[in-house]
Parts: C-alpha cells; structure tokens; sequence
C-alpha cells in the first residue's frame, strides 16, 4: 500500500511538473520496456519474406541480452499477415488498440502497408520504416506518421533511364515486368526517367504473373522486338530464368537487372555466372555471397549475430542482413529518443538521422532523413557484374537530383 | 419451436450489447465475423443445400467487394446504397456463370469455379478496368461515421449496420429454405432424377441457387470492403475461396447456424494458430481442421443438434 502510494505521489508529481519530469511516455513505452509491433508474411505465398521479422525479432533478442535501449528492454511482437490486406488491418488494430504498442515497424509489402496507411495516420501511431520500395511512402505533408526505408523502384529505375539516355541513347528499349505494383512502379520510374523519349525507346514491354511457371516465352518475345536494351524487373527465380534464356538463345543486349534480384547465390548462382557477365544493376546493401565481402568485417559480424541468434536463418540470403541493418536503423531512432518515448518523438528522431553509418550498407550510403525528407536510403551505386562478383563503378548516386 | 425463439431473442441482445461491453477493436473483429457468415452461408446454399461445389466464391466475395468500393470512390455513392447494388450484381452474375455450369458436375464444375477463383485476381488487374478498380494498388474507401447523431463510435456503428445486414440476410435464407425452395433444393442434391420426376425444374434451381449464393457472398464482399476500408487484388486471392469451403465443411453443411460457427472458425483459429508458431502457422491449422473434422463429422452444428437430441432421449 505504501508502496502505491508513492508512486502514485510519484506520478502526481511527475504530471505535475512536466518541465522536471525528463520521462515521456507515449502507450507502448515504459521505463522498463519498449513495445513495437509488427506483421510479417509467415505464411502464404510472399513468405519467403517472413526471415525479414524473424532476423529483426532475434537482433532485438539480443540487443535485449546486451541491456536493452537507456536500459528498456524491447519487446517485439509480431503476427503473420500471410500478404492478405484485410488481415494486416486486423493484426495492425490488434496491435494498436490491445497490445497498445508504441509503433509498428517494417510492416510488409505495399498492399497491406497500403491497408494501414490511413488507420495508422488517423491514430497517429507510427508506421516505421516499412518494407516496401513504392514511392508513396515518403509523402510527410499528407502522412506524417508513415515513413519508408529502401531506394524507391522508381528512383532506381530513373538511374538506369539517366545510364541508358547518357551511353546508348538510340537504345530500344524491351521490359519484363512483374504484373503487380512493384513492376508497374519500376516502369513507372523508366518512362519517367526517358521522359519524351520513352514512346520511341520502349519498343516491348512484357508481363509474367507471379503464377507463372517460366518466362521463358516472354525472352523469346522481346528478343524477336529487336531490343537491344533489356529492362529485367523480376523477382529472383524468374531473374534467373530471364538470364539463362536470354544467352540461350543468343540474345545478347545490354541488360540492366533490378536491385531485388541481384543475390549471387539466389539468382546468379542458378542461372550460371558465365551467363550473368555484363549485367548491370545498382546496390545499396552488402550482398553476403558477394566474394568481395567475404572477408568484410561488418559481414562477420552478421554472420556472429545470425550463428548465435537466428542459427535456423540462412547466411546467403539476402533479406537477413536487409532485416539486420534496419533494425539498426531502428536502434539508433530510439537511442536518440532518450527518455523520450511518445510517438511524437520518435517520428522526431526517425526525421533526423542526420548521414548515420551502417557497416552493412554500401560505404558511401547513409541514412539521411529531415522534416520534409521520409525516405531513409536515397543512394544508390550501379555496378556490372564479372563473372564472380559485382564490381562497382561510378560514384555513389543520389536520386532525385 | 417457441424454445428456438426464445434462443435467437436472446442471442440477438447478446450481439446488441456486446460493442459496449468489448473493445473497438474485437468489436471489429466481430464485424469480420458475421461478414464471413453471410459469405458462408451463401456458399452453403450452393454446397451443402444444392450439392454444387464452388471452389471460387472468392470471385463474387471480390466482385462483391469492387461494386461497393467503385461505387462509392468512382460515383460517390453511400456506403448503405452500394450494398443492394453488390447484391444485385453478383446475384445477375452468378446466375450467368450457373448457366454454363449446368453442364458440369460435381468435381468438373468444381474446377470451373477453381479457373473462376484464381483468374479474378488477374482480371482486377487487368489494365483497361485499372481506371476503375485501380489496378495493384487497389482503392482506398473512407470509413463510415454514425449518422444522425447516434451516440456510437465508428466501429461500433459498422457492428450494428453489418449486424442488421447479416440478420436479413440469415432471416431470408431461413424463409427460403425451410420451405417448398429448400426442399427442391435438397431433393436436387440427393437424387435429382427423382426431383425432375416429381417436376422439380432442376436447371433453373440450380442456376437460381448459385445467383442467390453468390449474392450473398457478394453482400459479404460489400461489406467487408466498407469495414476494411480498402480493397485491393491481393485480398481475394484464391485461398479465399478455400478458406470458405473449410468454413462451411467445419461449421456445419447444409445447416443455417454452421455458417456462423464456421465463421468463427476462420477469423479465429489462424490467430490462434500464428500464436502458437511462427514457423508453421498453416500446419497448425490443419491440426485443427483434422481434429474438428475427425470429432464432429458433421461440422459445429451437426455435434450441437446430436448432443441436444442425445440429451433429450435421455431424460
């Protein structure tokens, strides 16, 4: 009894006088804990994704058992959305309204973030660094409470559009692209990005379904186009299909991959690295297969951290040390909040991050954020690939200008 | 008869007064119930009354969805009005899509409505319809406050107009089939050359049984979109349709009341499930579904009416 009472007298005290009271506490946030909520597809058919939460879940885990963040411990709750948007609202509004979490994270994939944008933004709860490139997320004016993390598709595809325009400018242009908003924001980025050119440099653009078996007849297709600039928006098994096919039947353009199939040991590997020579892409993040890292000491240190904390997670795949270094991102955001932890705050801090470094990113790309700039990761670098490894040229290139 | 009565009276207070007693959130997800409910019993009218099994009502759930949510992005409709209008679209649409289906039977026209199923995402997709039903990105819908002033919060007020919705609808099908449409329906599905000889006009029932389902499917479909507030491709994939057919088979085929404990079947037991395991939600559900399948045999409501019958023989 006596013990309530003081902190009861305690709390008074603390209302009281907010100017001395440094502690702030939004739902979700405590002195002992920090509760952020997340979904993920554990099942379903984007669950190869799932690893993303399960890496972010065990870098928590241990950030935990190294004393947690100014001493809170973070409590990471995450549900399965199996990728079905009706599901992610629910599980966001479980999240929000019964778990009362300070802030959701890296929420994933562009319909169901889509779902939640507007709850979210209306509740004033912080949609953090989701995991989805669409270009829509970096809109502060309109939603405040949202915010992304990766390059943007479009930017990407701007980038190849400036390389094609500046190297090849009477380059016709063959597409392949996924039929959902991924691919369409990539082809939204080239045509923007060729500006008036783009009717006369695009001469196919084809589409596969996620469903699909191969994509075989659509190489075939652009090829009889007369392209010879390839535009290859694929995730990785059909990247790797659209590789092999295309220098099996002697097409030989030059050939520009997106960013999310660029995995040496996913896509490359399969479709044969002789037949991977001369590809052009970009990267933002250390590739774990890549040699070049082999020995690169930040890539040890994920391979320490996934050994001891997610042993059934695998070491070539790409998305766990994406799942890694943005939890780090996240553990800056809150060790800049301090003893101030209302969601106002944290979309305070997560809008300053002013060139912090990250030992998993590319060297030159930082995480750069301000009042009016949501988009965490703007910097890109393009590189070709050798026959072993990606090599890259050019300096690190900053999109939008 | 007048027990019945008394039974659903006092459920239906329950259901009024449950919003003020739990939170917004679970009164959200006690909209998603009986929106699954009018789904499933819909798909029940086909399957477990008539004998046709759908494995695409996913498709008239999202056309359902799309009608309500055009309509009110595209022409600024009411969310109320663009009920009646899913309803009547998905009730001419079944109808069309029943009449070719005459021809099949059984497993064949259960893969027709699978080829339905699957290519619905595809065609919401479909670049020329992307003006309206805006393509992957979907549309986003605003969400209805409590009109006239009612002392109800925006959850709540949902609650109580899908609850009104779902009470017709179920108070419909009851009139329907408890009565001269009912039988035929069931004298189809058990021996329907003995039907046609007694004059029952099987082709029209039939195609009229899949209209009215897939109307009810259909109001579901309105429904959830107004709740959700966004529908998009992703939402109607094709395990939609296998996750009603799971509702029905567990909650009871051909009874009127399964289709609300089949209901709480897939809007609760994957939660259940994702809580359980992370690494493998899905294959704790079908140690669910085995096990509701292997001890009730006739889903939900067939093990409730045997224990009531088993409890009344023996005094």
């Amino acid at each position: 009894m006596k013990a309530k009472l003081a902190t009861l007298a305690a709390m008074a005290a603390l209302a009281a006088s907010p100017a001395h009271g440094q502690k702030k506490y939004d739902p979700g946030a405590s002195d002992s804990e920090i509760k952020v909520g997340n979904t993920n597809p554990y099942s379903g058919p984007a669950s190869a994704y799932g690893t993303i939460g399960k890496t972010i879940a065990a870098y928590f885990k241990m950030v935990n058992e190294q004393g947690g963040i100014n001493g809170r411990k973070v409590n990471f709750i995450t549900y399965d959305d199996g990728y079905s948007p009706p599901k992610t609202v629910e599980m966001a509004r479980k999240l929000v309204e019964q778990d009362q979490v300070l802030f959701l994270f890296q929420t994933l994939g562009t319909p169901p973030n889509t779902a939640i944008h507007k709850y979210m933004n209306m509740r004033k709860v912080p949609q953090m660094h989701v995991a989805t490139g669409a270009t829509k997320w970096d809109d502060p004016k309109n939603f405040p409470w949202t915010m992304g993390w990766q390059p943007n598709y479009q930017t990407e595809a701007k980038i190849y559009a400036q390389y094609i325009m500046k190297e090849k400018p009477n380059a016709k242009i063959g597409v392949l692209y996924q039929n959902d908003d991924y691919g369409k924001d990539y082809l939204k980025g080239l045509k923007d990005g060729l500006g008036a050119k783009a009717k006369s440099m695009i001469v196919a653009e084809v589409s596969y379904e996620v469903a699909d078996p191969t994509v075989d007849s659509q190489i075939v297709q652009l090829q009889a186009s007369g392209a010879d600039v390839f535009f290859n928006v694929t995730t990785p098994k059909f990247a790797a299909q659209a590789i092999r096919k295309a220098y099996d039947i002697g097409w030989k353009p030059m050939h520009f991959l997106n960013n999310v199939s660029t995995s040496v040991a996913t896509v490359l590997t399969p479709a044969g690295l002789e037949k991977s020579v001369g590809l052009i892409s970009t990267a933002y993040i250390k590739d774990p297969t890549d040699k070049q890292w082999a020995n690169d000491a930040a890539i040890e240190k994920w391979r320490v951290f996934m050994k001891k904390y997610y042993p059934d997670g695998s070491l070539t795949d790409n998305s766990n040390v994406y799942g890694y270094t943005v939890a780090i991102t996240l553990h800056q955001v809150l060790r800049q909040c301090g003893d101030n932890l209302t969601r106002e705050n944290v979309m305070k801090q997560a809008a300053s991050m002013k060139d912090f470094p990250i030992d998993t990113l590319l060297p030159g790309v930082t995480i750069r954020t301000g009042g009016g700039d949501f988009a965490p990761i703007e910097s890109v670098q393009l590189m070709r690939f050798d026959g072993k490894q990606w090599e890259r040229f050019g300096k690190v290139l900053v999109s939008g200008g | 008869m007048k027990r019945n009565v008394l039974l659903i009276a006092i459920l239906l207070i329950i259901a009024c007064a449950l919003p003020f007693v739990v939170s917004n959130y679970r009164t959200f997800q006690l909209t998603l119930v009986m929106v699954y409910a009018t789904a499933l019993l819909g798909l029940n009218i086909l399957t477990g009354y008539n004998g046709q099994i759908s494995l695409g009502h996913g498709a008239f759930y999202a056309l359902g969805a799309y009608c309500a949510a055009i309509l009110m992005d595209q022409a600024g409709a009411p969310y109320w009005a663009t009920v009646p209008v899913a309803a009547a679209v998905c009730l001419v649409a079944g109808f069309l899509f029943g009449l070719p289906a005459l021809r099949l039977e059984g497993l064949y026209l259960a893969l027709a409505t699978f080829a339905l199923g699957v290519a619905m995402p595809q065609l919401l997709k479909y670049d020329h319809l992307a003006k309206w039903t805006g393509g992957v990105q979907g549309i986003v819908i605003a969400k209805p406050e409590a009109p006239f002033g009612l002392p109800l919060n925006a959850d709540q007020w949902l609650y109580f107009f899908t609850l009104a919705i779902t009470v017709a609808m179920f108070v419909l099908a009851w009139n329907l089939l408890r009565g001269r449409i009912g039988r035929a329906l069931v004298a189809i599905r058990d021996q329907h050359i003995a039907a046609e000889a007694m004059g029952i006009d099987s082709a029209l029932y039939k195609s009229a049984a899949f209209g009215v389902s897939a109307m009810y499917t259909g109001v579901a479909g309105a429904l959830s979109a107004i709740a959700i507030q966004y529908v998009a491709p992703d939402s109607f994939n094709i395990f939609v349709s296998i996750v009603f057919l799971v509702g029905i088979v567990v909650g009871g085929l051909a009874s009127i009341s399964g289709a609300l404990y089949g209901a709480l079947f897939i809007q609760f037991v994957p939660n259940l499930a994702d809580e359980i395991s992370k690494a493998a939600p899905w294959a704790i559900f079908g140690v669910f579904m085995i096990g509701f399948v292997y001890l009730m045999p006739t889903g939900v409501a067939g093990a409730i009416r045997l224990l009531l019958a088993k409890r009344r023989s023996s005094p």
